[in-house]
């Protein structure tokens, strides 16, 4: 029997598919599961005016204080436990970066758009806010029939590239969530041109055979472009039940960026360039992976 | 238990249970509440006189009973009793079976709310979260808000500086715009608690916390309010609301964040 074609590439590989001026959309939830690893080495590209579009936390965070933004489209930005991030606070402050603000519903409806090639989903969330008035992007349709009603056409949100972290992957880009919350990953992965997902370890295909493990499978793999291993790369964000957020780093993170500090934290934390120098810089292997799962 | 009221209690404690009443009469729907009174306050509403209520671990799950907040205890096993993911959040939101109540930065006349910015939405003096899910939870379900800091900052004289919750105003529906699911139910706030109860949907006050007037609670807020002639006073929690506040819920004294210096619930007993 021929097998798949095989996906298995690496995180410099990823973000070279990352280009100025692209939309990139990020997985996760605000401090759980987002693929800091691809972000970091991002932060290290030369890469530049990205239109973002997440479920905010320490990747909006971290892409806004190294000036990679252009535009974010997002519901929300927080770290959930630590509940403001500094550096997207400064960057919408400063009014430099454009802020698509809207309704966390609405950026599930646009994805979706996207991922069934329509031109927008209809919705009522927005209507009666000022979502309408700040984002003259979003248009109004009426209802073709008896009601008449009047809601918002959620455009599309066509991302050039998505990028998702996961427990386990094999090789063919078949993926599996482990924690308690699927979150938007396979809305990302389906309204992308090309989606990646980084994974805690490449299994075989054999691991997936319990039906049980199967329904776990966040996504087709027929979306995914390439998946490459980062172990305890979501981390400071969580990978339950890998482990848990990293409670002390996010406000860390967030402090420093508040103080003018950023250059400070880069160099400690996203300079360093390899697997091993990064978990070392963040006090090892052993103390990330017993970091507890949240607990709200 | 004891249906007696309590002497000794905390504004945290008292707020707690005036937030628990605003899920008595719901039936059954998921109860959200965010930050401490609101959140102890849908467990206790459903731990007494509303079983029905659906709550979740926070997470991604429903649970049948509510875990301890903070420190559980050893071995603790999480009663799971379904699964709320947050995609299947927003198709509940959408069915209307959500009543949430929420802790924003700026509430107007019409109960719009404000999550997102203070100032110029475009650069704004403070940069908060975002819209959230507010938009979307205020034109689909029920609503109530919790506001631990009663004041003009809080409650504006003109409209919110960014309308992330819609509210009860009729000039921001207009032309097939459905207001029809818009339902604000309660504020409860460290003075008092309202509704929308006043002629044409006016902000009324319905229960005073002990000690505090009415014209100190208009004092603190930026537009005319009813119910000047009210004179209930907020019912103190009961013995057995107390324990199962302290004993079950909240073993850890989270809600002791709630205000400053963790004040008492009748001011006149601060000695």
């Amino acid at each position: 029997m021929t097998t798949p074609r095989n996906k298995l590439t690496t995180i410099p590989k990823i973000v070279a598919e990352i280009r100025d001026g692209m939309t990139i959309g990020i997985g996760g939830w605000g401090g759980r599961r987002k693929p800091m690893a691809v972000i970091r080495e991002l932060v290290r590209s030369d890469v530049k005016d990205l239109t973002v579009v997440a479920y905010g936390g320490a990747d909006i965070g971290m892409l806004c204080a190294s000036g990679k933004v252009k535009r974010l489209i997002y519901g929300f930005v927080s770290h959930d436990i630590v509940p403001m991030d500094a550096a997207f606070q400064t960057a919408r402050k400063s009014g430099t970066i454009e802020c698509s603000e809207v309704d966390e519903g609405m950026v599930l409806l646009g994805l979706k758009a996207a991922g069934q090639r329509l031109p927008f989903l209809p919705t009522r969330a927005g209507i009666g806010t000022d979502v309408e008035k700040l984002n003259p992007w979003i248009k109004t349709v009426r209802s073709p029939y008896a009601d008449g009603e009047l809601l918002l056409a959620m455009p599309a949100i066509h991302l050039d590239v998505a990028v998702i972290h996961v427990n386990e992957a094999d090789t063919q880009g078949n993926t599996v969530i482990l924690g308690p919350d699927p979150f938007f990953d396979d809305l990302f992965c389906r309204a992308a041109k090309k989606a990646f997902a980084t994974c805690e370890r490449i299994v075989d295909t054999s691991a997936f055979h319990d039906p049980m493990k199967a329904r776990l499978n966040p996504v087709e793999r027929s979306v995914i472009t390439g998946v490459a291993e980062a172990p305890l790369g979501a981390h400071p964000t969580s990978c339950g039940p890998d482990y848990g957020f990293d409670g002390k780093h996010l406000a860390e993170f967030t402090k420093q960026c508040a103080a003018g500090e950023w250059e400070n934290y880069r160099k400690t934390f996203v300079a360093p360039n390899t697997h091993d120098a990064y978990i070392a810089a963040v006090g090892g292997a052993d103390k990330v992976r017993a970091l507890p799962l949240p607990v709200m | 238990m004891s249906d007696q009221a309590a002497t000794d209690y905390t504004l945290a404690e008292l707020c707690t249970v005036a937030c628990a009443e605003v899920w008595r009469d719901n039936g059954e729907l998921q109860a959200s509440g965010f930050g401490f009174p609101p959140r102890i306050g849908a467990c206790l509403a459903k731990y007494t006189f509303n079983p029905e209520l659906q709550i979740t671990d926070g997470e991604a799950f429903f649970v049948s009973e509510t875990a301890p907040l903070g420190k559980r205890p050893p071995g603790y096993q999480v009663k799971y009793s379904g699964y709320a993911p947050y995609a299947r959040t927003f198709d509940i939101v959408y069915t209307g079976k959500r009543h949430a109540m929420t802790g924003p930065v700026q509430i107007d006349r019409y109960g719009q709310s404000n999550l997102c910015a203070i100032g110029d939405p475009k650069k704004p003096k403070a940069a908060l979260q975002g819209m959230r899910g507010f938009p979307g939870n205020t034109v689909n379900h029920i609503n109530s808000m919790f506001v631990p800091v009663h004041g003009k900052r809080v409650f504006v004289e003109g409209e919110v500086d960014v309308v992330s919750g819609a509210g009860y105003n009729p000039a921001r529906f207009t032309d097939g715009r459905k207001m029809d699911y818009v339902d604000l139910r309660f504020i409860v706030t460290n003075l008092c608690v309202m509704d929308f109860g006043g002629p044409n949907r006016q902000m009324r006050v319905v229960s005073l916390h002990p000690g505090v007037t009415f014209d100190h609670v208009q004092a603190e807020t930026g537009f005319p309010l009813a119910g000047a002639d009210c004179t209930k006073v907020t019912p103190p929690p009961t013995e057995a609301q107390l324990k199962l506040i302290r004993d079950v819920i909240d073993p850890s004294n989270l809600r002791a964040t709630t205000f400053k210096d963790n004040p008492p619930g009748d001011p006149r007993k601060a000695q």
